[in-house]
């Protein structure tokens, strides 16, 4: 039965994605499906081959053919050679050196692909190579650095380590992850009147694209005008990295005069484009009989590649997330950004947390290896206290009260529904009875920081037109790539209305209708969208409310939204009816809304303040079993409880977590990046890198949201859920390290991804003592 | 049918239940030949190499990676994109409107090959449940529609909605009577 009071569509209903009908009727238009304008050209980027080198020479005479319409290096472009996001030091063609393989050296327009890559081809470029950096060992050797090497610090760590009853070190590597979005990157720029530029763009990041094809043209942010309507993936890989592909398909637009579509083939988009950073971590702990830390120190390694693009931000949110969910009292977290030939590593759901994450769920994990405890007996030990708790243990290593931690109820109802109990002595049952075949098991959870680290960043605006029918068009600068933050925005704005969300369109994310807006991304795209467009809405609203109490003369208190029509004293004037009449009596239905996040502060000199508004929490626990003859493994079962607040909309909610846990597994386990000694990715498709495929997710998998709001005032209480999801796939990787431990009695030693190989290695090793 | 003063070739086939014909040259592939000749978008190239499913087209009720077929060799044969796959008033067709129910959709660009092969599935179930002689239907289990699926790569959902999705409509198919 509906509810004939309640709007359809509104806040917390489990809607499908606004553009679900379109994707599956294959309407949908992404950047490659606009219809070219006529004379569009293709382009195509001739990358080098060497992971270090200097460029003696560059001849293109040999490039130039019927249809090819421009050949561009360094020495073409008018304005600065540079994307960087922040810093500087990503060129968009390599001048006089190339500093990874893979470095883009220069780009042809052709009347198609084909043409310009044959074209490009053509060219001859004789290098002269260079000694390469390719590991963090060499370059902290080296004294490499893409940014200072800074620590964060609570308390005293060295004594805490000394005085403790136990002690232990160790290390770990993590490996780094191609996003593989489905979708390519990929830009169409078209030349407008006066030298101005527009460009199609599969970007997270518009404002970024524009300012920086305005940058490489010698132009004005005024003069480029980008548009996104939606992505085909993008999970960080869009963040920074398609203002490269953007600008390249501005400049030789430019140059030519014609639109100009550069879409990479997957193979160049792997070798061309930034990931996850590959970290290296040392780590020393001391405890206590019962696991409790009493003085940490780990030491992160970063492989950033050849330049700085986000790192600083990236290698910071994964010391932000070296304590997980403990409170670790006496630590010193030190982080190195070390810079290789290799391509600079960038923004990838989870940006550092997932990697800083894992460390400390390694060690808590080693600890209670160690002591012979249960893990999630020393897990639960060490969490922070929770909220209203307020003893001292919930101060953070970086000076953060820990407020909102709801750990210890979500671990507890999670524990129950999971039946982590019985299940460890089934698998304890199981592998004494099985030689060939071990199981394993692990219950991790997550404490994920919700809000840019930069500050700055943490702005927003919107713009919403109601027209003179009732229909209304919404507009904001977040961009969609899957998420359905398109869908939560509406609901938000169809509910402040309260009229159905088929009133409400949806438009394309444009640097035109709403300036100067963040990345879309740190999972904050909902909570600051979200906030932006219920404010222009509302402005909106009050100057309705002050026209109809005007006109209706009646008192402002006495004017209600109800569903689909406004209550003005004793009558209900229907949505549209009243729009209408507020346009004829002069009354301006346009507004722009805005959104800072409140109580954000940090002095980075002393490495200390409050870089999050919240935290969001969940907790997963993995099953597998492992053939210690192959070393393949499976997961049985995943349970998953997850922390959204309130939900703007559980549909799309619970598909991020599964989304977000499912790559994070592909993380830990299959995909694998392998650089050759020479530096050059050898994995570059999806016949050598493994994303899970079906067939890799848990057998049983199930996933329900923690039903809490948020205590902070986010939009409708609700929380940030892309990025947090991620990282409850470390469930996973220790359910494969406590099944290895099942093997033997020799120390447990697994590095990530946990391949089959890896697990093989492990498997020895742990064999080799007993 | 061969053109020799261009190299180019004349192909008929069946294309959504129409009968269309394109001229091609020897290396055009049936992708692209989708894309840009018939301009229907739906179909996506996601690796162009054979092992994303992005690309997945039916011939013959049989799906198959556009990216790698050459377009000389769907003479005579049928094709269904996923333009075709709606019904013929517009409005989706069973495969769809699970797909959009069951939130299996994010950023949509698997969709168009995970939809095309799920419709594959379904006719080879259709028949082996009326090729049965006995009333019961055969069984497909989750893991048998995670197989089937294994070749269509999803990098947002986690695959669970598009599973549920393909089960349900598995256990919706009847045995045609008479
Ligand atoms: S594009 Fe054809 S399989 Fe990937
Ligand atoms: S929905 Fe994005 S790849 Fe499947």
């Amino acid at each position: 039965m509906t509810d004939k009071t309640v709007i359809k569509g509104g806040v917390g209903e489990a809607i499908p994605h606004d553009s679900a009908t379109l994707h599956v009727s294959g309407e949908a238009v992404y950047t490659d499906d606009i219809r070219e304008p006529q004379g569009c050209l293709h382009a195509y980027v001739l990358q080098s081959s060497y992971a270090h080198a200097r460029i003696r020479k560059i001849d293109i005479s040999e490039c130039y053919s019927d249809g090819v319409h421009a050949v561009i290096t360094a020495a073409d472009i008018p304005g600065i050679n540079d994307v960087a996001p922040v810093f500087s030091g990503d060129p968009v063609f390599a001048e006089d050196e190339v500093f990874y393989a893979g470095q883009a050296v220069l780009a042809v327009a052709a009347t198609t692909r084909e043409l310009a890559r044959k074209a490009a081809h053509k060219a001859v470029i004789e290098y002269e190579e260079l000694p390469a950096l390719l590991n963090v060992r060499d370059a902290i050797k080296a004294q490499s650095f893409v940014g200072e090497t800074c620590t964060m610090q609570i308390g005293d760590s060295t004594a805490g380590i000394e005085k403790a009853a136990h002690r232990l070190q160790g290390e770990l590597e993590i490996g780094g992850q191609d996003h593989f979005y489905l979708e390519g990157q990929i830009a169409m720029a078209t030349p407008q009147e006066s030298g101005d530029m527009h460009c199609w763009s599969s970007t997270q990041h518009p404002s970024e694209v524009q300012h920086l094809i305005a940058r490489v043209l010698g132009l004005s942010d005024h003069a480029v005008t980008v548009d996104v309507r939606r992505m085909g993936g993008a999970f960080g890989g869009k963040e920074s990295q398609a203002s490269l592909i953007a600008c390249i398909a501005a400049l030789l637009a430019s140059k030519t005069g014609s639109p100009v579509k550069l879409r990479l083939d997957r193979d160049d988009d792997m070798t061309l484009t930034g990931k996850r950073h590959p970290f290296h971590a040392a780590w020393k702990v001391g405890f206590d009989e019962q696991g409790r830390i009493e003085g940490i120190e780990i030491d992160l390694a970063a492989n950033c590649g050849m330049s700085a693009d986000l790192s600083n931000a990236v290698v910071d949110r994964a010391m932000f997330h070296s304590d997980n969910a403990y409170y670790l009292g006496n630590a010193r977290i030190t982080a190195y950004r070390c810079k290789t030939n290799m391509v600079s590593h960038t923004a990838f759901r989870g940006f550092g947390g997932p990697q800083g994450l894992l460390v400390i769920e390694n060690i808590i994990d080693e600890i209670a290896r160690y002591l012979g405890k249960d893990p999630l007996a020393v897990r639960k030990i060490n969490l922070y206290d929770a909220a209203g708790a307020l003893e001292n243990r919930c101060t953070t290593h970086y000076g953060m009260t820990v407020e909102d931690n709801i750990l210890p109820d979500i671990l507890a109802r999670l524990e129950a529904t999971g039946e982590y109990a019985r299940r460890i002595e089934d698998i304890r049952t199981f592998n004494d009875r099985n030689r060939i075949l071990k199981k394993g098991i692990a219950l991790t959870p997550v404490k994920f920081g919700i809000s840019f680290t930069l500050k700055m960043l943490n702005q927003a605006g919107a713009l919403i037109h109601v027209y003179k029918d009732g229909s209304i068009h919404l507009n904001h600068g977040g961009t969609e790539m899957g998420q359905g933050l398109h869908t939560k925005v509406a609901q938000v704005v169809a509910a402040e209305f309260n009229v159905d969300i088929s009133r409400v369109k949806i438009t394309a994310t444009s640097t035109g209708k709403v300036p100067n807006t963040s990345a879309t991304a740190a999972s904050s795209g909902s909570d600051l969208n979200g906030k932006a467009a219920q404010a222009a809405a509302r402005i909106i609203k009050e100057r309705l409310v002050d026209f109809a109490a005007r006109h209706f003369d009646v008192e402002k208190d006495a004017i209600r939204f109800e569903k689909e029509g406004v209550r003005i004293g004793s009558q209900l004037v229907n949505f549209a009816e009243l729009v209408s009449h507020a346009y004829e009596n002069r009354v301006s239905l346009s507004s722009t809304g805005y959104y800072r996040t409140p109580k954000l502060h940090w002095d980075k000199e002393a490495a200390k303040g409050r870089p999050f508004f919240y935290f969001a929490y969940g907790a997963a626990i993995s099953e597998v079993i492992i053939d210690t003859l192959t070393g393949e493994y499976n997961i049985l079962r995943t349970d998953i409880l997850h922390d959204v607040g309130n939900s703007l909309n559980p549909a799309i909610d619970i598909g991020q977590i599964e989304g977000g846990f499912v790559q994070g597994t592909g993380w830990l386990t299959s995909e694998e990046l392998y650089w050759d000694e020479k530096g050059v990715l050898k994995t570059h498709a999806p016949s050598t890198y493994k994303i899970p495929t079906s067939r890799d997710i848990p057998d049983d998998f199930r996933v329900a949201l923690f039903d809490r709001e948020n205590q902070e005032n986010t939009v409708y209480r609700s929380k940030a859920v892309g990025e947090p999801p991620l990282m409850l796939s470390v469930s996973v990787f220790l359910a494969i390290k406590d099944a290895i431990a099942a093997t033997g009695k020799g120390p447990i030693v697994l590095n990530a991804p946990a391949t089959p190989e890896e697990v093989l290695r492990a498997i020895t090793k742990a064999r080799s003592a007993s | 049918m061969k053109n020799s003063d261009t190299g180019s070739f004349i192909v008929n086939f069946n294309l959504n239940g129409k009968d269309v014909k394109a001229e091609i040259s020897a290396s055009t592939l049936l992708l692209d030949l989708i894309r840009n000749t018939f301009n229907m978008k739906g179909t996506k190239p996601g690796c162009n190499e054979g092992e994303c499913g992005a690309c997945t087209v039916l011939i013959n009720d049989v799906p198959v990676n556009s990216c790698l077929y050459l377009a000389a060799n769907i003479n005579g044969k049928t094709v269904t994109t996923i333009e075709g796959l709606s019904c013929n008033d517009g409005s989706l067709s069973a495969v769809q409107d699970s797909l959009v129910k069951n939130g299996a959709v994010q950023c949509g660009f698997c969709t168009s090959g995970m939809a095309l092969c799920i419709k594959a599935l379904m006719f080879e179930y259709e028949n082996l449940v009326n090729s049965k002689l006995t009333g019961k239907k055969p069984k497909l289990t989750e893991n048998d529609v995670k197989k089937w699926l294994e070749g269509n790569l999803c990098r947002c959902t986690g695959y669970v909605n598009i599973i549920k999705s393909a089960l349900e409509l598995i256990n919706n198919v009847e045995r045609k009577s008479g």
